[in-house]
């Protein structure tokens, strides 16, 4: 391991203050300006362009608005379809959410290392998507509680539960719920930290390998090299499905709190 | 894994950018321009369904004007052929009275000819008695030098021109 030593697949994922940002710092919480905020501002910066240019608000769309409204339809109908005509009103904060991980998720696969720059997927952090899925959690306790009350407690006992069950029920759907955000915000996080890993653990090898004599080369060397570009397409799909998966499930919990049964 | 290894450190500045360029997202992009995206997207709709909805009015209404027309084509189709039976039957009745009148005329005429040719026959029919009876009579003075009366030969001769 002394030579592979030098490819560390989990290097990407270190978290370094830019600027000299090191010790900015808020109540006494550091707020370091690292790469994982310049991929956040990056992410919003390029949604913002995004979304302004679906802003012309043409009866006849240009391409761009087409895009824009596309996505903002497809949100629409993902609601709608999940929650019914009342979800519409989520379509701000889903649509948000959508777009801002699908960009993160995106943003941290662009081949910027070929121009010496460290590409970094903020979606790979637990801190970041925990933070994501508590939203979202808190959006479903808050309208749940809001408009149910104390009522919003039967979302834990399914209908048509016999009596003598629900002591049992109770507490394993409770606890089904409160693993929501967990499972919500470490999916995302798992699901970009092992494709990432796994391309760099591909791309140690190729470099490894050539390293290692041409025979290595050519043989381990372009087989990974082969692999990785078909891990690669892969990525940018698993980048669009994580994102689809948790603004559906979003919105599916919405529906609970939204419809309770 | 620097998630774990670094968490002490830098969590605090994850969730304060998170929360800010999120905020940032959420609240500029998805509260200020989103819903006025959609509005487009729905006038759109709504434009586009109330045009389908006006073509839909407007098909029938040609609908109901060709019924209309087909209708009035009809009546006037059979007021037509009315017209021309009725002006049929009455060519076919003055025509019919024309023929009549041209008949009749003709069987005047026909019948005046008849006479006119009845007439001459008879004139004839008398020229050639008066000549045959002549001859009677002098074929009998010839033969038999009995001077025939006028009446006898006049009989004679009609009774051999009427037995043919």
């Amino acid at each position: 391991m002394a030579e592979s030593g030098k490819i560390d697949p989990m290097h990407q994922f270190a978290i370094e203050p830019l600027f000299g940002t090191d010790h900015l710092s808020l109540g006494g919480f550091n707020i370091a300006f690292t790469n994982s905020a310049l991929y956040m501002v990056a992410a919003a910066v390029v949604l913002w362009i995004f979304v302004v240019g679906g802003m012309k608000r043409e009866l006849v769309p240009g391409r761009w608005q087409m895009a824009v409204e596309y996505m903002t339809g497809f949100i629409k109908s993902l609601l709608i379809a999940n929650v019914g005509e009342g979800g519409k009103k989520y379509i701000p904060y889903v649509f948000s959410l959508f777009m801002f991980i699908l960009l993160a998720n995106l943003l941290g696969l662009l081949p910027l290392g070929l121009v010496g720059l460290h590409p970094f997927t903020f979606t790979s952090h637990f801190t970041a998507t925990g933070v994501l899925a508590i939203m979202s959690f808190s959006i479903v306790l808050a309208v749940g509680f809001y408009k149910h009350g104390l009522h919003f407690f039967s979302l834990f006992v399914p209908h048509g539960t016999p009596l003598p069950m629900i002591p049992v029920i109770f507490p394993i759907e409770l606890i089904s719920f409160m693993v929501r955000p967990f499972s919500l915000g470490l999916r995302l996080f798992v699901a970009m930290t092992a494709g990432h890993v796994l391309l760099k653990v591909l791309a140690g090898f190729v470099i490894n390998a050539s390293n290692a004599g041409v025979g290595f080369g050519l043989t381990v060397g372009s087989a990974s090299f082969i692999l990785m570009i078909g891990i690669s397409a892969l990525e940018v799909l698993v980048a669009v499905i994580q994102a689809y998966v948790f603004a559906l499930l979003t919105s599916v919990y919405i529906n609970d709190a939204e419809n309770l049964h | 894994m620097p998630q774990i290894a670094q968490i002490a450190e830098t969590y605090s500045s994850q969730i304060f950018w998170l929360l800010l360029t999120f905020g940032f997202v959420f609240f500029v992009v998805g509260l200020g321009m989103v819903p006025k995206v959609q509005a487009t997207a729905d006038a759109r709709d709504a434009k586009i369904t109330g045009d389908l909805d006006a073509a839909k009015a407007a098909f029938a209404r040609a609908d109901e004007a060709e019924a209309d027309y087909r209708i009035r084509d009809a009546e006037s189709r059979g007021a037509a052929q009315a017209m021309l039976a009725k002006a049929k039957a009455e060519a076919a009745k003055a025509s019919e009275a024309r023929l009549a009148a041209a008949d009749a005329e003709i069987a005047s005429q026909i019948g005046a000819a008849e006479a006119r040719i009845k007439a001459a026959s008879d004139a004839a029919m008398a020229e050639i008695e008066t000549v045959a009876a002549d001859a009677a009579r002098d074929m009998v003075a010839r033969i038999s030098g009995v001077d025939a009366s006028d009446d006898a030969a006049r009989n004679a001769v009609k009774a051999a021109l009427a037995h043919g």
